[in-house]
């Protein structure tokens, strides 16, 4: 886990790395004015994008920092790997759908949870996933 | 870090004490399920109490324990999901399908003993 200025990193290389970036995103955004309902929602989030990580690429890295445009204040949680990539973005961000025997629920699920959300993959290439959720008042 | 899991009569209680790893969860339903055989236990609560997430891995594979220790003859209840994580699941779309749920250990308990235990001569 790296931290710069008040930025957090942290690779997911592990199971237990998966807590400690859900853990990480909460204590982040407990600093932010966000209800407690809206923090365990962040963690849940931060928690099926780093599995995803771990499941689809073995490893990769959650990167998690504050956010502040046009007047909000949020989190930005970016996460990344250089796993194979998902060829059908769009079907893979579809409830139900599952290459893996799971609920096939974890993305679709995150973007549920975040304000924001966008995904991009290239075959080969890995995929980045960022979300964004804004505290009170925002978006 | 290992879910304790005490025996109270016929029951096993599984009390989280902290968060659970995907490995953690696994060696729980592993621990759950060798003891309720043993044991002979007619009843499993799992208190997720101190867990402060519940995400589709997590709630898959809890739903899974009650399924298989149901097959073993174990009635399974989950107490304490607390509101946030409540309205979390909700969000995700998760459901427990088929697990019993109840509001604490009190409840749980006194659920447990509808299912097992016979009633008493002349009381219903």
């Amino acid at each position: 886990m790296t931290v710069a200025s008040d930025e957090v990193r942290v690779r997911i290389a592990s199971d237990d790395d998966i807590v400690t970036a859900r853990q990480e995103g909460r204590r982040l955004s407990a600093g932010l004015g966000f209800s407690s309902t809206d923090l365990t929602l962040i963690a849940t989030a931060i928690s099926e994008v780093a599995r995803n990580i771990r499941v689809f690429a073995g490893e990769g890295q959650v990167q998690i920092r504050p956010v502040h445009e046009r007047g909000r204040e949020g989190i930005v949680v970016v996460a990344r790997d250089k796993g194979p990539g998902i060829a059908d973005i769009e079907r893979a961000m579809q409830d139900g759908y599952s290459t893996r025997g799971s609920f096939g629920l974890g993305l679709p699920g995150a973007r549920r949870l975040m304000d924001e959300f966008d995904i991009r993959s290239r075959p080969g290439k890995g995929v980045t996933v960022t979300m964004k959720k804004w505290a009170l008042g925002g978006g | 870090m290992a879910v304790p899991i005490l025996k109270q009569g016929d029951y096993l209680i599984a009390s989280i004490q902290a968060a659970l790893s995907d490995s953690d969860v696994l060696r729980l339903r592993d621990d759950l399920l060798d003891r309720a055989g043993s044991l002979r236990s007619k009843g499993i609560i799992v208190d997720v109490t101190a867990l402060d997430v519940m995400d589709s891995f997590a709630a898959r594979s809890l739903r899974g324990i009650a399924h298989m220790a149901n097959l073993r003859g174990a009635r399974t209840v989950m107490v304490g999901i607390q509101p946030e994580v409540a309205f979390a699941m909700v969000q995700l779309g998760l459901n427990l399908e088929g697990v019993h749920t109840a509001l604490d250990l009190e409840e749980g308990l006194r659920f447990l003993d509808g299912l097992t235990k016979e009633p008493r001569d002349g009381r219903e």
